[in-house]
C-alpha cells in the first residue's frame, strides 16, 4: 500500500507544489488539502508547508491557525499521525500549540535565502529516522520571521527531553535561541523547522555542493522518513 | 458606536528587532534624547451599541487568544476609548 500523505495549501502558501513534488519523490502519493475544507481525505500523514499565509498578517502563522482543516489536524497529531510544518507551516504549529515556542523578525531584520547547514540532533521522530543523529545536512532557508524563541525553562525543558530536532551549523542564520532550527514534539511525530527539506529533493534542483553544482539532495529523507515510520506502525 | 482599544506589547524578556531598528534610526535624524525604543500592536474593536461587561469580557478572551500570543507577547491593557 502507497502512503498518503496531505499537503495544506492555505491563502498564500507558496511551496505546496514542492512539497508535493517531494512526496512523491520519496514514494508516497501526495493528497492536496485545502484550507477551508475540514477534510484529511484518509491521509496517513500530513504537511503543513512554507509560504507567507494570510500575508503573515497580525503574526506569522495566526491566522491560519483558525482554518476550518486545523481542528482536524490537531485532533490527528493528538493522536499520532505524523505532522511536518515547514518554515510558515512550522509557526502555524507553534500557534496552535502543538510545539512550543514561537518565531520573531529575524534578529538583523533581512529577509534571508542560503543554503544552510544543519544537525539532525534527534534521528527517532517521525521525519527524521533515516538521517543519524550528529549528521549534517544541507538545505535551503529563506524567511524574515525566523528567530526561534521560548521563555529559558522551556528551551532547558527541550534540551532535556532530546525535542531540539535540528540546530544550526557553523552560523545562526537568524538569532535562534541556542542556534534552534527545529523542535518535535515528546512522541516525536510532530516536527516543525525553519529551513526547507522539500527543496532539496532532486539533483539538478537542490543546493550547490561540493561535486556538483544543485546537486544536493539531503531532505528527501523527510519525506522517506516519514513513510517508514508509517510502514513500522501499520 | 463606541471602541475598545487593546494594546500588545513584546515581552520584556524577548529581543524586540523592530524596535530596535526604529531606536537605532532615531539618532540619526537629531533624536537623540531617547535610550530605546519597544514596538508594540494597538488594536481597535469597534462595538455597535453598549460596551457590557459580556462584551469587555470577549475582548479581553480575543486579546488572549488571537489578538496576542502569550509565548512572546502581553496584553498590555483592554480598556473602552472614551469619545
Amino acid at each position: 500500500m502507497t502512503a498518503r500523505i496531505g499537503i495544506v495549501t492555505f491563502p498564500g502558501t507558496l511551496d505546496d507544489r514542492d512539497a508535493a513534488r517531494a512526496v512523491r519523490l520519496a514514494g508516497a502519493d501526495a493528497v492536496s488539502l485545502f484550507h477551508a475544507e475540514p477534510d484529511l481525505k484518509n491521509v496517513d500523514a500530513i504537511v503543513l508547508p512554507g509560504g507567507f499565509s494570510y500575508g503573515d498578517y497580525l503574526r506569522a502563522g495566526a491566522l491560519s491557525r483558525f482554518s476550518p482543516i486545523m481542528e482536524k489536524i490537531v485532533d490527528a497529531a493528538r493522536g499520532g499521525m505524523p505532522v511536518l510544518g515547514i518554515c510558515n507551516g512550522f509557526q502555524v504549529l507553534t500557534e496552535v500549540h502543538l510545539l512550543p515556542g514561537s518565531m520573531i523578525k529575524n534578529e538583523h531584520l533581512h529577509f534571508i535565502c542560503r543554503d544552510q547547514t544543519l544537525r539532525v540532533e534527534n534521528a527517532d521522530t517521525d521525519w527524521t529516522r533515516e538521517y543519524e543523529a550528529g549528521q549534517d545536512i544541507i538545505v535551503p532557508l529563506k524567511n524574515q520571521d525566523g528567530q526561534y524563541v521560548a521563555d529559558e525553562h522551556t528551551l532547558d525543558e527541550l534540551e532535556a527531553e532530546g525535542r531540539v530536532a535540528f540546530r544550526y551549523v557553523g552560523w545562526n542564520p537568524n538569532g535562534s535561541r541556542r542556534d534552534i532550527a527545529g523542535v518535535t514534539n515528546q512522541r516525536g511525530n510532530v516536527v516543525g523547522l525553519m529551513p526547507h527539506p522539500e527543496h532539496a529533493v532532486e539533483h539538478g534542483f537542490g543546493p550547490d555542493s561540493i561535486e556538483d553544482g544543485h546537486a544536493g539532495t539531503d531532505g528527501l529523507a523527510f519525506f522517506t522518513s516519514a513513510i517508514s515510520s508509517l510502514l513500522a506502525t501499520a | 458606536m463606541a471602541t475598545i482599544v487593546v494594546h500588545v506589547m513584546p515581552k520584556p524578556e524577548i529581543l524586540d528587532p523592530q524596535g530596535k531598528a526604529v531606536g537605532a534610526a532615531l539618532p540619526r535624524l537629531g533624536f537623540d534624547q531617547f535610550a530605546g525604543v519597544r514596538q508594540g500592536k494597538r488594536f481597535e474593536l469597534i462595538v455597535d451599541g453598549e460596551v457590557t461587561d459580556e462584551v469587555l469580557a470577549k475582548a479581553r478572551e480575543a486579546a488572549e487568544t488571537l489578538l496576542s500570543n502569550p509565548v512572546i507577547e502581553d496584553v498590555v491593557s483592554v480598556a473602552i476609548e472614551d469619545n
